[in-house]
């Protein structure tokens, strides 16, 4: 059986000293031997940004792929070989403004991957523009006066698209982001997971002590129902988008694969290419 | 007797001038006749003037044809716009419902048929196209009974009440012509076909047979024309293999999906036209810089921008060759009939694996859509290669990663599939080192370009081009890829009985460029045309690009959305002599 420290490799982050990210990668290295994963059952796609670079700070399968596109990749990945754990990850950028209309129909869709957005509100690797989760009011060197657009809940956007799992963290809860994590792995659908991770270098305003001060955690309430859409919706609304916890979590409806007429258990990477000169014969019948 | 004519339906669209058209090609078909269809239609559903054209022929033809015999009107803009195209004595065969007039200086025969009028006795108007078809094959001279037949098997769905109408329509329609006396129309009686029943399909289903024949299993794409019959071809046919279809959100989602998917292990394809080629460019670049092999097919259709969605053309050629930032091993090849659409199909996904890159499969759109009778596919000529591809690894050496990008002597390097055990390697769009990790070494940088470009060096690919020399000292070789080879061959029958000796060459591995044998055919010849459907020449340029000689290259070019006529070709090369 492997252990967290199976899934690590020998590469030393690029981010920089403090950053949120570091703990999303821990939290994905845990979850993984957690669920009994072996290095080569995991499969991490990512996009492009600080967050981008995770795939390639785990022992797993790696794919590094083009910005805004670690969604599709994914997707592509898991219906060739549905075997695998497959986890998608990137940033705010990545996920909700160049790859926004892939992150809403990945959502639809409900193919079983676990998406992971490393969300620090601000572009960091082209250092410090705004970012679609930036406040109102936000200065950044893209938006010198503040911004004057509106800030996306991705929370509320993952619900409107029929999300079968919206789970919310914060990097420095490792405990909770570790196990929503591994519920994510589980989870027969999609997982949309949308963890906090304060940019130390270009977010002055979104810091740690601040999610610290703001979060609110569903860990600790009791009457909190995560199988209720209505309630979900209220709480995150409640909170303006700042609850931490299993917010949602449909488990009756089946991912897309499990719908798909004639989708066989085993991964179609490992079904035999070959058509008999039968079948080969008959389909060429129906041109005559 | 005549051996071969030209017939043409037309009306609105949505008045089910396709179902006619497929009722009454198939009955042909299975007839033993050579047919070649064009489609004349608008980027809408329903009403605009649209018509299908069909040569038919009892011997192999694979062009439209300069003029029309038969022309069969559901309404007066139809022979307003159609009738400067028929032949001296040809007909129009009209619906007496609108009052048909022939405009005038048109020397054609005009004759009234109450299509809706019957239509309407047997229950519903919406069966004059029954009537009309009737009418069609009794002008021929075919049995109603075949056409019955398809009608059959075309409506057996709705139910034997359906069907019993329906062929009662096509009945009617033809004993209306055999009765009415002042109809002669003995003159377009075909002589009869051979009763072989070919294969009669369009270049889209022949590449989605062609796909699942090479083990595609796997397809995310987006709707558009001329490509969306691709898809409709695998969604109904792959779920028996296992296999399936995503409509993905856009032409973005298709092309990453598929990558990801051929990283996977399995074969996938999309297919798309110009506008989601250019979105696809950047992930194109992708394949090419991860050596993940990808299949995606182009049916050119006239652009820019939107351009003519519906329309024939080829000037996606340089797109397809230059496209993406950066330099990336790619592969384009363009098959050139119907059957090449199915065996390239296979070639391509053999050519992805093979070099670990991306194949464009460049087709147009009348091949694409045009329907025409095939020559049989040979089953045993499929053979499936999925490159140096490794199952086993050995487990590598204490803290480093299976070398997925080993710097080897051809450049392909060896390829594990994600879940294979002592595989583990990075994959990534930035430049890496041997195991896949980010590198910005510049003596690593040097080598990987190198080592993945030199992949194509000494490309393997079955007749990169395709020549038609029976001349070693020609007047003119006339040059071409994609659907117009027939058209040429036409002009060049006609070419030959006035004396000018021409040879005829289609360039099938359009990149990389196969420099040798494209001079090896130029040099045999005096003059060189090159015939192509877009503005700029743009195989033509690749050709002065690789091969030079521009002195004796000359163009022909056209680009107003449809197809090159036989008489345009055998004109402009008569005039070069």
């Amino acid at each position: 059986m492997a252990t967290f420290k199976d899934f690590r490799n020998k590469v030393k982050p690029n981010w920089c000293p403090g950053c949120g990210d570091f703990s999303i990668q821990a939290a994905i290295q845990r979850a993984s031997a957690n669920v009994g994963l072996e290095p080569e059952d995991l499969a991490v796609v990512s996009g492009i940004g600080c967050s981008g670079r995770v795939s390639g700070y785990i022992n797993a399968y790696g794919f590094h792929g083009i910005h805004g596109r670690a969604l599709p990749i994914a997707q592509g990945l898991k219906m060739a070989n549905r075997e695998l754990t497959v986890v998608a990850s990137g940033g705010d950028g990545d996920g909700f403004a160049i790859g926004m209309g892939h992150t809403i129909h990945a959502i639809r869709r409900n193919i079983n991957i676990t998406y992971i957005v490393m969300d620090n509100q601000i572009y960091g690797l082209t250092k410090g523009q705004t970012s679609p989760r930036s406040a109102f009011g936000f200065k950044t060197k893209s938006t010198p006066a503040g911004s004057i657009e509106s800030a996306l809940s991705p929370l509320e956007m993952a619900l409107a698209a029929g999300a079968s799992f919206v789970a919310q963290s914060f990097s420095s809860n490792l405990k909770q982001l570790t196990g929503l994590i591994e519920e994510g792995m589980k989870h027969e659908g999609f997982s949309f997971i949308n963890v906090f991770s304060p940019c130390v270098t270009f977010n002055k305003i979104n810091t740690y002590d601040w999610f610290k001060e703001n979060i609110v955690d569903l860990d600790e309430s009791s009457d909190y129902d995560p199988s209720n859409r209505v309630m979900a919706m209220s709480k995150i609304m409640e909170t303006n988008s700042l609850a931490c916890g299993l917010l949602y979590r449909d488990q009756a409806r089946p991912s897309y694969e499990n719908q798909v007429a004639g989708f066989r258990g085993e991964g179609l990477a490992k079904q035999d290419l070959n058509l008999s000169e039968d079948d080969f014969n008959k389909l060429v019948a129906e041109f005559r | 007797m005549i051996s071969q004519l030209s017939w043409k339906i037309g009306g609105q669209q949505g008045e089910g001038l396709e179902s006619t058209d497929r009722i009454f090609s198939n009955a042909l078909n299975r007839e033993g006749y050579y047919l070649y269809g064009y489609r004349h239609f608008s980027s809408r559903i329903k009403g605009g003037h649209t018509n299908n054209k069909i040569r038919i022929s009892t011997k192999p033809i694979r062009a439209i044809s300069d003029d029309l015999d038969i022309l069969v009107a559901f309404d007066q803009e139809t022979i307003d716009l159609n009738a400067y195209e028929l032949r001296k004595g040809g007909v129009v065969i009209a619906d007496a419902k609108f009052n048909p007039e022939l405009p005038e200086g048109i020397d054609a025969r005009l004759f009234d048929v109450p299509f809706t009028a019957i239509a309407e006795e047997l229950g519903t108007s919406l069966m004059k196209n029954m009537v009309a078809t009737g009418a069609s094959a009794a002008v021929l001279g075919i049995d109603v009974g075949i056409v019955q037949k398809v009608v059959e098997e075309e409506f057996s769905r709705k139910g034997a009440a359906v069907v019993e109408k329906n062929c009662q329509a096509v009945a009617r329609g033809a004993q209306y012509i055999l009765d009415t006396s002042e109809i002669s129309l003995d003159g377009f009686k075909l002589e009869p076909g051979d009763g072989e029943g070919r294969l009669f399909v369009i270049g889209n289903d022949a590449i989605g047979l062609g796909a699942l024949t090479a083990g595609c299993r796997f397809m995310p794409a987006y709707p558009i024309t001329p490509a969306s019959e691709i898809m409709e071809y695998l969604i109904k046919r792959l779920p028996n293999y296992g296999g399936t279809v995503i409509q993905t959100e856009d032409e973005i989602a298709a092309v990453t999906m598929a990558i990801g998917a051929n990283y996977g292990g399995v074969r996938a394809l999309t297919a798309s036209a110009g506008p989601g080629l250019s979105l696809m460019m950047e992930a194109i670049g992708l394949s090419g810089m991860t050596e993940t092999p990808v299949v995606v097919v182009d049916t050119q259709r006239g652009g820019p921008s939107t351009g003519l969605p519906t329309k024939q053309e080829q000037s996606d050629l340089n797109a397809m060759i230059y496209g993406t930032h950066g330099e990336i091993p790619k592969i384009v090849l363009a098959p050139s009939t119907v059957e090449e659409c199915f065996y390239d199909a296979v070639e391509a996904f053999n050519l992805a694996e093979k070099y670990q890159c991306p194949v464009i499969l460049l087709i147009d759109l009348q091949l694409a859509l045009g329907k025409q009778t095939a020559e049989n596919l040979d089953f045993n000529r499929v053979k499936i290669d999925r490159g140096y591809l490794v199952n086993n690894p050995e487990p590598a050496e204490e803290g480093q990663l299976f070398k997925r990008y080993a710097v080897t002597e051809d450049g392909v390097s060896p390829r594990v599939l994600p879940g294979t055990k002592n595989g583990l390697h990075h994959v990534t769009g930035v430049e890496h080192d041997e195991e896949g990790r980010p590198s910005e070494n510049a003596k690593n940088r040097k080598n990987m370009m190198d080592k993945r470009l030199r992949k194509l060096n000494n490309i393997q690919v079955t007749d990169p081009i395709k020549a038609d020399a029976p001349h070693d000292e020609a007047d003119l070789l006339v040059v071409s890829m994609n659907s117009l080879g027939g058209t040429i061959d036409e002009a060049r029958g006609r070419l030959e009985k006035d004396g000018i000796k021409s040879n005829h060459m289609t360039i099938r591995l359009v990149h990389p460029f196969p420099t040798a044998l494209v001079k090896e055919q130029m040099d045999k010849a005096k003059k060189v045309v090159v015939v192509e459907n877009n503005a700029t020449g743009q195989l033509r340029d690749q050709i002065k690009l690789h091969v030079g000689q521009a002195e004796k290259l000359g163009s022909l070019l056209k680009y107003d959305g449809n197809p090159f006529l036989p008489a345009e070709v055998y004109n402009h090369c008569k005039g070069l002599m």
